[in-house]
């Protein structure tokens, strides 16, 4: 089922906040094979943003298995730091259907405890409808 | 760091047993990421890695070339996917040259390729400068 352009706007915050802790920054760092006693990873923040993509699958029953990753860019604000609490929000920025597919334009701001921005991830997700192919 | 200086390449093997852990340590579990018949349902040439598992090598990179540097901006389009074999693994080569050294900004440009192909469309890192402005 296509996805519907009329989304535009609206907005789906992750149903929970991440306090960043060490373990779990070490955990993330060491599967991408850093030594895991640097710093936050840059692409930590996916973490928060995954959980607001999930939201925004759940609620316009979207199977995650047709979602393939088009293009996700990052912005920051400053250094994610452990002892962070982090929640993020996803805002739908566009919809486009191409080939069968619809071409989902989403913006996911990541804000501390104190409500400051921390970082914004831009993501195009490629949805293929059920009967759809194509996606790359 | 000054405009043109060339990066030593940066060379990543991923397995298989890598999407799991990256699964396991970012919460994606999209099966298009483990399981042969799924990725081939949705017209994907295999299991492949995820995008964001890609990019994270890029930041791997960036943060051996620049020392840690603080980044500010890291993204990129996933315009080939990233297969990987079942058994043993596929390489990930990441190439940068600074593109622009400007307001305390430091600007690189990239090319990620697997097996002589581009994976990554418009890469783009940038960091601040050591001793750069706030």
């Amino acid at each position: 089922m296509p996805v519907d352009p009329s989304l535009v706007g609206r907005e789906y915050p992750a149903p929970r906040s991440l306090i960043v802790t060490a373990d779990r920054v070490r955990a993330f760092a060491v599967a991408l094979g850093h030594s895991g006693d640097g710093a936050v990873p840059p692409t930590f923040p996916i973490v928060l943003a995954f959980d607001a993509m999930q939201a925004f699958l759940d609620a316009e029953q979207v199977d995650l298995h047709r979602i393939v990753h088009g293009e996700q860019r990052f912005t920051y604000e400053r250094p994610i730091r452990v002892g962070d609490e982090l929640v993020a929000t996803l805002a739908v920025t566009g919809v486009r259907h191409i080939g069968g597919a619809d071409i989902i334009a989403t913006a996911s701001e990541v804000r501390d405890a104190f409500g400051e921005l921390v970082c914004t991830g831009r993501a195009t997700l490629v949805h293929a409808g059920a009967a759809g192919r194509g996606a790359s | 760091m000054k405009p043109a200086d060339v990066l030593p390449e940066q060379v990543y093997t991923l397995t298989r047993a890598d999407l799991v852990a990256y699964a396991e340590a970012s919460g994606d579990h999209n099966p298009i990421h483990q399981d042969e018949d799924v990725a081939r349902s949705v017209g994907l040439p295999g299991v492949i890695a995820h995008g964001m598992l890609t990019l994270a090598l890029v930041g791997r990179a960036v943060e051996t070339w620049t020392d840690g540097a603080e980044v500010v901006e890291l993204g990129s389009k996933f315009t080939s996917p990233v297969v990987v074999p079942a058994e043993g693994g596929v390489d990930v080569v990441v190439n940068g040259t600074v593109k622009s050294v400007a307001n305390g900004l430091v600007t690189l440009a990239l090319q990620v390729t697997c097996e002589g192909q581009k994976v990554l469309g418009m890469p783009r890192a940038t960091v601040r400068e050591r001793g750069g402005r706030a």
